[in-house]
């Protein structure tokens, strides 16, 4: 199925100022670094992470540690689809009684935040556990929010949010994609996570 | 790609694969290393370890790797079976066929056994070992093993020294070696060889001392004392040094080579009981290795679903 932009939703200058203010706005909500730890969801989650964490440095002095997290093995759909490759997880700070924030670019159903909570969990117990993202698209099937965001977009399902990192990608850049006319299928087949195509 | 198939032989896999399957045990290996080492991702699937003939390595590595997917392990040994009351093979692989079991393990002492239980199966079957045949997933976690300490598999040589007519890891990892670009060499006396070496695929030598220099890999097969009717070699202490690793080839051997052994070992017979202590012999990261290979293939196998379609 072939997909075309239908619109620029952020450019590189919008996605650094959100990724500034939600690196305020976490600092503000912990009064600080002090217990601080961020988690990025792989693959492009890990990246705004690093993004957020070298912002805290710059207000803070130093940066709070940031770990990256596969949610592959927790996945609720392991039944019906593999990812195509597993990353390897690695948390390097002890989670327990940390303040956590979960990072990820795009927030859709929820579900991938559900599988990321649990993987934490086996990890410790956090004192608490914050989601931070990129775009929240709406469409959620579970009970999640999200506590930091960076911009919301409301979409349709049948739509993509496709997000553009530098690290990953080479540009900057959050578009909106959509079918193009006369190659739909019966079903649009569901992203890996959070429904950005890869 | 894997998904719902079985493996019997190496050769069930293909080498891009192979590489996933590695690939993916490496980030098994992770949770392995933690406190709670348990992931929730087969929970509610059954497999059922089918052990009919003696094991405690591979069955306890299988056993842990389901138990640390949260899959609901069953074990099985022979004399617990049926089949000392007479069923044949066949009604024993109906039997626990029935119960809906997701995958089944089997270790057997006759090749082909799994192959055969495969056969009457809804579900895929993992082969554990069969007879003098084949051991697929020990072929995985010692690739596994080579890639994890030498960086790469490509290129590699590697000796196989011992009883490579008895053995069903040679018989795998040989296969296993060629598939993924490493030169095999079997080194034997020729009473260890079989009839037709040159059918394996790899070159043959009769002298350890002649090949040590070349190698990136010495792999030391157990003397399978139970295995060989009348002694294939004059004396124990005769194939000791001739064949056995000793401190003194250890130190004659290219300095990043490595020891390793399937286990279980015969201490002053194939290795000497310094060498298994040396740094340079990774056996145990052979064992470390089989519960995250064996994860892999399990979530490999059994993920996916019918259409084995990747997101």
């Amino acid at each position: 199925m072939a997909y075309r932009v239908k619109t620029d939703v952020m450019d590189g200058a919008a996605i650094d100022r959100a990724l500034t203010r939600i690196a305020h706005e976490i600092l503000e909500a912990n009064q600080g670094i002090e217990g601080l730890a961020l988690v990025g969801i792989l693959t492009r989650g890990a990246e705004v992470a690093e993004r957020l964490a070298s912002r805290m440095e710059a207000i803070e002095g130093q940066p709070p540690p940031v770990g990256t997290l596969d949610i592959s093995f927790y996945r609720d759909d392991v039944g019906v689809r593999l990812a195509p490759e597993v990353h390897r997880t690695d948390i390097p700070f002890d989670v327990e009684g940390r303040n956590i924030v979960l990072v990820d670019d795009v927030l859709y159903t929820g579900r991938t935040i559900r599988a990321a909570m649990d993987a934490i969990m086996d990890y410790g117990r956090p004192c608490t556990i914050k989601l931070a993202v990129l775009v929240d698209r709406g469409h959620r099937e579970l009970p999640i929010r999200a506590d930091f965001v960076g911009k919301n977009v409301p979409t349709s399902a049948r739509e993509r949010v496709r997000v553009r990192l530098a690290g990953q990608d080479g540009e900057e850049r959050v578009v909106i994609l959509e079918e193009e006319p006369g190659t739909a299928c019966a079903a649009p087949p569901e992203a890996p996570r959070g429904g950005e195509p890869s | 790609m894997i998904s719902g198939r079985s493996i019997l032989t190496i050769q069930d896999l293909s080498p891009e694969e192979i590489t996933h399957v590695l690939d993916t045990a490496e980030s098994f290996s992770e949770v392995n290393e933690r406190r709670i080492k348990k992931l929730p991702t087969l929970r509610g699937r059954t497999i059922v370890n089918l052990f009919l003939e003696p094991s405690t390595r591979t069955r306890m590595s299988f056993e842990i790797a389901a138990k640390r997917l949260s899959a609901d392990g069953m074990n099985m040994t022979a004399s617990a079976s049926a089949t000392v009351k007479g069923e044949s093979l066949r009604d024993t692989a109906q039997t626990i066929s029935s119960m809906s079991c997701d995958l089944l393990v089997v270790r057997h002492k006759y090749a082909g056994a799994p192959q055969m239980i495969a056969e009457n199966m809804e579900c895929p079957v993992i082969n554990g070992g069969d007879g003098r045949h084949q051991h697929p997933t020990q072929a995985l976690l010692d690739l596994y093993t080579m890639r994890k300490h030498l960086g790469r598999l490509e290129g590699l040589t590697v000796g196989i020294v011992g009883d490579i007519s008895h053995s069903r890891v040679a018989g795998s990892l040989i296969p296993a070696l060629r598939m993924m670009g490493v030169r095999p060499i079997v080194v034997a006396p020729p009473t260890l060889l079989p009839a037709r070496p040159d059918a394996l695929g790899a070159e043959v030598s009769t002298s350890l001392d002649e090949v040590l220099p070349e190698l990136d890999v010495a792999y030391l097969l157990r003397v399978q004392m139970e295995r060989a009717e009348g002694m294939p070699f004059p004396s124990l202490r005769e194939y000791a040094r001739l064949y056995g690793m000793n401190a003194a080839r250890l130190a004659a051997s290219p300095p990043r080579m490595l020891v390793m052994h399937p286990g279980p070992m015969n201490r002053g017979v194939e290795i000497s009981a310094d060498v298994a202590e040396s740094p340079r012999a990774v056996i145990l990261d052979q064992v470390n290795a089989g519960v995250a290979v064996r994860m892999a293939v399990m979530y490999l196998i059994l993920g996916g679903g019918a259409d084995g379609a990747a997101a």
